[in-house]
């Protein structure tokens, strides 16, 4: 078993930050990971991106060259990533603040109104938690309770309303898609 | 047992080195290394004896590790490619004076400026000394983020078993790059006090010094060096096999581009082609004497860098004509993926057909 994902959204959504508590409860559970960011000369507003590798087996290149699943924040994401996505892959898509939907064929789509929901939340900050709620939930990779577990350790020592807003946002995320 | 921890490559090293003992690091920022000297400003505060210093230019920093080094600290810097040429003076100097010190290249796109993207053009330039005058520097060319933290306590025992810079050659991607990590407990230190500089009334009076204006003493100097340099080729060279065992071809690649050779490999698994890999861990001593045992029987080989082919000479120097070396290349910043090398490993098995 091998899974990549690409998270991807403007610098500030939370984008790394998905992709690091992922690729956290990932080890957690026991299984090999990478984590690799996008870095270097990227521009106040463009995107920010990250790559993260799960797998059974020693993984060989960090780099998805095939995503099986794409997290996609905002509209430039989309137009950047539609077509890596794997056939029978999955795309997510914050429906809140992208307008137009994918051309491609051939791949799920999966809608999440994470901004909108996160602000009826009470802070729109955690609408990236809410996707990883949609995205654990559809991938099946570990339960919420890891995924929870590993924001605390990254996160550190932030005040317990931080987690809990968190928590709130997660598990909205994971009932809010039916399987 | 200690604990596994998922950390960015850059830390990794930063973290090994001060968990081996390294109390002294000078260092000037550039991209994509920057998260060594942020950790070692961070973290070698809290520690007794640790100093930190971010020194006003590239070649600042080499020489106040000489300094460190010379008055007994373990030492390092870091940098990428246009700031290591920089430092060449320095491990230069350090290789004369015979002086211990830790140097990490996380290498980017070149020649010159170049860019900021994973690249491995200072092949030639870690491998052959670098600086100017006759010597060697132990390369070591980590492949994984525990082997970022393995090597990196390693290169600072090697650096004082053998008296000179150590270089840990990787690149872009490896310092970007989080990854599961479990943190050896390093060796205790073992480095003899009387090369160590302690001040006034401490002792004899030592001299370390790089000038030596008589050839004579100079040649003298020059073969202790080279006894040195043909002790370390004949004891430390490191290298992994990866499926070579009933290999038709052997992949030779270091580093990240081992790792996606790796990948190459697995996904021509059942293709019936049957193709191995030969990492070097060691860039210098390269292990040639291992290459060429494979070549009893193994006859074809393909060197993939990403660089428009430097490892590939010592690869030939090692062969000696007794196998068929083929290249494949991107230099420039470019990360090819396995897809890729796959298809270029099943062109050239194609050609070869054709050739019997």
């Amino acid at each position: 078993m091998m899974i990549k994902s690409i998270f991807s959204g403007f610098g500030g959504q939370g984008v790394l930050m998905m992709g690091y508590v992922f690729a956290h409860g990932a080890m957690s559970k026991g299984y090999q990971v990478t984590y690799l960011p996008a870095y270097g000369a990227e521009v106040r507003g463009g995107t920010a991106n990250c790559t993260v590798a799960v797998a059974d087996e020693e993984i060989a290149s960090p780099i998805a060259s095939e995503p099986d699943y794409v997290v996609a924040l905002n509209t430039p994401s989309l137009y950047t990533f539609q077509n890596r996505i794997a056939a029978e892959g999955t795309l997510f898509l914050n429906s809140s603040i992208i307008n137009i939907r994918p051309t491609r064929q051939g791949i799920n789509v999966v809608e999440i109104p994470c901004g909108e929901m996160a602000e009826k939340i009470g802070n729109p900050r955690v609408s990236n938690t809410v996707m990883m709620g949609a995205f654990i939930k559809k991938t099946g990779l570990f339960s919420p309770d890891i995924y929870m577990k590993s924001l605390e350790v990254v996160m550190g020592g932030k005040k317990k309303s931080v987690m809990e807003i968190n928590r709130v946002a997660f598990m909205a995320g994971y009932d809010f898609l039916n399987i | 047992m200690n604990k596994k921890v998922l950390m960015q490559g850059n830390k990794v090293i930063a973290e090994a080195a001060i968990r081996a003992g390294c109390r002294f690091y000078a260092g000037y920022p550039i991209t994509p290394q920057n998260e060594i000297p942020e950790y070692m400003a961070e973290n070698l505060r809290k520690i007794e004896g640790g100093t930190f210093i971010q020194s006003e230019s590239e070649i600042a920093a080499i020489h106040m590790v000489i300094g460190a080094s010379a008055a007994g600290a373990r030492a390092m810097t870091s940098s990428s490619s246009p700031g290591i040429s920089l430092k060449q003076e320095g491990i230069s100097s350090m290789a004369a004076c015979e002086l211990p010190g830790v140097i990490v290249n996380m290498m980017r796109g070149g020649p010159g400026l170049g860019n900021i993207r994973p690249s491995q053009g200072d092949y030639f330039q870690a491998t052959r000394g670098g600086g100017h005058g006759d010597y060697r520097t132990i390369v070591l060319a980590p492949a994984t983020a525990q082997e970022l933290a393995d090597l990196t306590m390693e290169a600072f025992d090697l650096a004082d078993k053998y008296r000179g810079p150590v270089i840990m050659l990787a690149d872009g991607m490896m310092g970007q790059m989080m990854e599961p990590v479990v943190f050896r407990t390093p060796r205790p230190r073992n480095y003899h006090d009387d090369f160590i500089m302690k001040g006034a009334e401490e002792g004899k009076s030592k001299i370390i010094r790089g000038l030596i204006l008589d050839p004579l003493d100079m040649e003298e100097h020059n073969w202790k060096l080279d006894r040195k340099y043909k002790l370390i080729s004949q004891t430390e060279t490191r290298h992994e096999l990866y499926k070579a065992d009933d290999a038709d071809i052997i992949i030779v690649a270091y580093g990240t581009a081992a790792r996606i050779a790796k990948g190459a490999i697995k996904r021509l698994q059942d293709s019936g082609l049957k193709v191995g890999l030969f990492r070097p861990i060691t860039l210098w001593p390269f292990p040639e004497r291992e290459l060429r045992e494979l070549a009893e029987r193994v006859e074809d080989f393909l060197v993939f860098e990403m660089s428009t082919g430097q490892m590939l000479e010592d690869v030939r120097l090692a062969l000696q004509g007794y196998a068929k070396i083929s290249f494949h290349g991107r230099p420039g910043g470019i990360v090819p993926t396995p897809a890729e090398l796959a298809n270029v490993i099943v062109r050239h098995c194609d050609e070869r057909c054709k050739d019997i």
